[in-house]
């Protein structure tokens, strides 16, 4: 398979990236909701949300990645079969996954360095504070967070639902093209 | 012969003022803020974990030759609680501790003041805190009063009493340790 997108189908970087993403953003969702109701003496106390911060700034190089790379290398049109609407609904839909997966990583990143402090990604090296000190921000921040994430996942099984119509009802290559096959 | 009289006339007036003492009404000096109110809690049965709220207010009246007629009452923005950690300062406000959002201020009522010794009394009141009113004794110490150097008159105190955290329905469970937290109030009243 090629790396780079060509017109007639997604190359292995962003086949990766895409997969590679949704893999992550549900694994942080999960990892979120569990964390946060551990008990004091939980061994994983300290290390969920750790691991839960690590990953999500990781998460936020591959989606700045993602961006460079859907410049670099576009990406194959949408197919000749949608329909104005499913134009619309696709554009906005990808632009608005987009926009969210940037604001709940942000919106995290300011709940955790709200008061100065960086953050320690798997001990290799420390992200700086560049906000802190706003009026509430960590509570600002943390309800932003989370009503955020759960929008986020909301679209994003709509997203996936919007895939599988696509392949079991319109029977169009849309979701086969993401798995790398071409039209 | 003067002086004698202004003595006496000073006596009387002491003895005058002492039989219908009129408790002085002092206001927590918040524009200053000479006045804290701190908690201190185990951190594990290892180290004491110290903190703060930041936005309360209050009023007392006090005399010092009727400290049994004193009388106390401080309300707290409980949002203002500070640690230190911001994400734990916004785990303190959550539903395992403080609620705020639910429970925006806490207060203490003064209902009786029972003096135990030379400049220490105990306070007794309803605390309400996380929408549960409970009494508690304050262990309180006279610290001292008189004139400020700008035209004022003050008065300082500090007491402590400690709380159960289940008492009043905190539900995070800190360990063995951490069961219970003492407040500790340090205040400095501006007479009115």
């Amino acid at each position: 398979m090629q790396w780079h997108n060509s017109p007639a189908r997604y190359g292995l970087v962003s086949i990766l990236l895409h997969w590679g993403v949704a893999l992550t953003v549900f694994g942080l969702f999960g990892l979120g909701l569990w964390m946060v109701g551990l008990d004091y003496y939980s061994s994983w106390y300290r290390s969920a949300p750790a691991l839960h911060k690590a990953i999500g700034l990781c998460l936020f190089a591959a989606m700045l990645l993602r961006l460079v790379w859907r410049f670099l290398s576009p990406p194959p049109p949408l197919l000749d079969s949608y329909g104005p609407l499913t134009r619309l609904g696709a554009r906005l839909g990808h632009g608005l996954l987009y926009l969210g997966l940037f604001a709940v990583i942000i919106s995290g990143y300011l709940i955790s360095t709200a008061d100065g402090r960086g953050i320690e990604v798997f001990g290799l090296f420390e992200v700086p504070a560049l906000v802190s000190g706003l009026p509430n921000q960590e509570d600002v921040a943390g309800l932003v967070h989370e009503y955020l994430a759960w929008g986020l996942v909301s679209l994003s099984v709509l997203h996936a639902l919007a895939a599988l119509k696509h392949h079991f009802i319109d029977r169009d290559v849309t979701l086969k093209r993401m798995l790398g096959c071409s039209r | 012969m003067l002086k004698k009289t202004l003595a006496t006339l000073a006596l009387a007036g002491s003895l005058l003022g002492a039989g219908q003492t009129l408790a002085a009404d002092y206001v927590i000096d918040k524009e200053g803020q000479h006045a804290f109110i701190n908690f201190k809690i185990s951190h594990l049965g290892y180290s004491w974990l110290y903190g703060t709220f930041k936005d309360f207010d209050g009023s007392f009246s006090f005399d010092a030759a009727k400290p049994e007629e004193s009388k106390v009452k401080v309300t707290v923005n409980t949002a203002s609680v500070d640690s230190n950690h911001a994400e734990r300062d916004k785990h303190l406000r959550s539903a395992d501790f403080l609620n705020v959002g639910k429970h925006p201020t806490a207060t203490f009522e003064s209902t009786a003041v029972k003096s135990t010794g030379e400049g220490t009394a105990e306070i007794t009141g309803n605390l309400t805190l996380n929408g549960v009113t409970k009494p508690v004794v304050i262990a309180a110490k006279f610290i001292g009063e008189g004139q400020d150097p700008w035209g004022g008159y003050r008065a300082g105190f500090e007491g402590s009493t400690k709380l159960r955290l289940k008492d009043f329905d905190i539900q995070k469970d800190l360990g063995p340790a951490s069961q219970e937290v003492e407040l500790i109030l340090s205040v400095e009243g501006v007479r009115q």
